[in-house]
């Protein structure tokens, strides 16, 4: 079976799940490729265990990763294809949720 | 309870959870507000689900049982809980909220318990912004909240009893740690030794930590004289340099805090008064020993009215909630409240005593190079808000704000503002305290397009 907790073109995740295997999955996308979290997991945790980082932001378009992960320093709100914009530290990875990392004409 | 606004506690965390047990036991049924999805705050918050085995043994008895009887409180309708509830803006009538449909709605309130906590103490060190690089805060709730490190090789980086506890649960965990580089130096721990003797508890956990780190052979640096943090769009390791010479450590990710800062935009809000504390060289709001403000029916509780620990958090709510009681005129045990306080002074004192072994340490902030972010919301740099404080004479930090977006991004200054300070004091050679602070402008915290009212406020 396809681990989709395996590297997606060879680029490694950020994030190591520490107990893998745990909790039940939820399917969701990044940038359109099928991607797995689990129940209860946010969605920056389900994000950055398969990708390096978030995007971008204004104004120096330094990518970013997240910073405090209590949703207060507001670095890691991520842009979903329902025109929603979520705090991901904040917000749960939810079934069929899906996540544009890609869009760099963002402003915010 | 029938008619008239509720009492509302903002904030599930050690502090509020004690509070609306202690109200909702008195027969009260207070509304609590938490911006997370499950109680505990950041010290006691609850660990994942699917984190079993040594990560289920970092989360505390007292953690536990304290969240346990929140929801259980909860659950049979003594508490009425709003998790994923972040409040935005507060009058003395009434306080916006945005909840989890996205909605900004409001309620009245009659009393207010406020316990929104701290945040990290950054100093910006050379590539603090790179991905990869988080506040220990972030380090503990990915590890205990999500069963996740955030890299594979962690360096812990800056000071305070929290650096080695995280460092120590990440070694338990079963992440390697890279180094934990503390800028305090030994001998100030040593001086401390007799007032830390005054909570063993803690003296003892701190011990436990340094001695699970030594088993595990983590390269640990005390006196560290300057911090660095390498690596080309991510991180790749750390320079630390001590007195004697300078090391370098391979790592993915660093964790890193001086300690913490009092978050005080909601008492700020409601105009509680707030002062300069010379010892801690920080701003704190005024509350008394029963945890009431100067304003009728606002108390403040947990690290946001003092940085104490968890244990000590919770009991600070109890005592705001005890006060708050007996404000309504209800029965209040006296022995009850004796007990307290001393309880109280003793996690003060040994607050303060942890306060002068890890001080921050102001000659890494007096040298943050011309280059080096100090806003990461708006990459304002050091170089820029010296240039400008000395170019405009700018002798206030909402000044320098205005000037050079400082502050102005966000996060709202809640991680530069401390730093943007010290920095524009000493440009203009004037006294911390009269570089002042930012001031708070609600919405507190950022807002989604998108969001619309909900008409008159339906919850309450």
């Amino acid at each position: 079976m396809e681990d989709l907790d395996d590297p997606i073109d060879g680029v490694q995740g950020r994030w190591v799940r520490l107990a893998r295997g745990d909790g039940v999955p939820v399917p969701f996308t990044i940038d359109g490729i099928p991607a797995r979290g689990r129940a209860g997991e946010m969605s920056i945790a389900a994000i950055l265990a398969i990708r390096p980082d978030l995007g971008s932001l204004p104004p120096d378009r330094r990518s970013r990763a997240g910073f405090c992960l209590i949703g207060l320093c507001q670095d890691c709100w991520v842009r979903l294809e329902d025109g929603r914009r979520v705090r991901a530290c904040t917000t749960a990875v939810e079934p069929g949720m899906a996540v544009r990392l890609d869009s760099s004409d963002e402003s915010w | 309870m029938s008619g008239g606004p509720p009492v509302v506690i903002v904030g599930a965390g050690p502090a509020g959870m004690a509070a609306a047990a202690t109200l909702a036991e008195a027969g009260l049924r207070p509304m609590v507000l938490d911006k997370f999805p499950g109680p505990g705050g950041q010290g006691w918050r609850a660990p994942a689900v699917g984190g079993s085995g040594p990560l289920a043994s970092l989360d505390g008895e007292d953690a536990r049982r304290a969240r346990e009887r929140f929801l259980e409180l909860a659950r049979s309708g003594r508490i009425d809980w709003y998790p994923e509830t972040t409040v935005i803006d507060l009058t003395r009538e009434r306080l916006w909220a945005v909840g989890p449909s996205g909605e900004v709605d409001s309620t009245a309130w009659s009393r207010l318990v406020l316990c929104p906590g701290a945040i990290e103490r950054i100093v910006p060190l050379p590539g603090w912004t790179l991905p990869g690089v988080y506040t220990l805060g972030g380090a503990q709730t990915a590890l205990k909240g999500q069963a996740c490190a955030l890299g594979r090789r962690i360096a812990f980086l800056g000071t305070g009893p929290l650096l080695w506890l995280a460092a120590a649960q990440h070694v338990i965990g079963g992440v390697e740690v890279a180094v934990v580089a503390d800028t305090a130096r030994l001998q100030g721990l040593l001086v401390s030794f007799p007032a830390l003797l005054a909570n063993r508890h803690r003296l003892g956990l701190g011990l436990r930590c340094v001695r699970v780190l030594r088993r595990a052979r983590v390269p640990v640096l005390r006196g560290v004289r300057a911090l660095a943090i390498l690596g080309q769009g991510h991180v790749e390791g750390v320079r630390v340099t001590t007195r004697r010479r300078e090391w370098s450590f391979a790592c993915d990710a660093v964790a890193t805090s001086f300690g913490l800062v009092r978050q005080l935009q909601l008492p700020d809000l409601l105009d509680v008064p707030i002062r300069f504390d010379r010892e801690s060289e920080s701003w704190l709001a005024e509350v008394d020993d029963a945890h009431r403000t100067a304003v009728p029916g606002v108390y403040l509780a947990g690290d946001a009215a003092g940085i104490r620990g968890a244990t000590a958090a919770a009991l600070t709510g109890e005592r705001a909630a005890l006060s708050l009681l007996e404000d309504l005129g209800r029965p209040v045990d006296a022995a009850r409240c004796v007990r307290l306080r001393k309880q109280l002074q003793r996690h003060a004192r040994c607050a303060r005593a942890l306060g002068r072994a890890f001080p921050l340490p102001s000659a890494l902030e007096a040298e943050i190079a011309d280059d080096t972010i100090v806003c990461r919301c708006e990459a304002v740099t050091a170089g820029a808000l010296r240039e400008a404080a000395r170019a405009f004479e700018v002798d206030e930090i909402n000044r320098a704000k205005a000037l050079t977006r400082c502050g102005m991004g966000r996060c709202q200054g809640r991680f530069c503002g401390p730093t943007a300070a010290r920095v524009l004091a000493r440009a203009r050679g004037i006294d911390l305290e009269a570089a002042g602070r930012l001031r708070t402008q609600p919405p507190i915290e950022p807002l989604p397009a998108h969001v619309r009212p909900v008409e008159g406020g339906s919850m309450a």
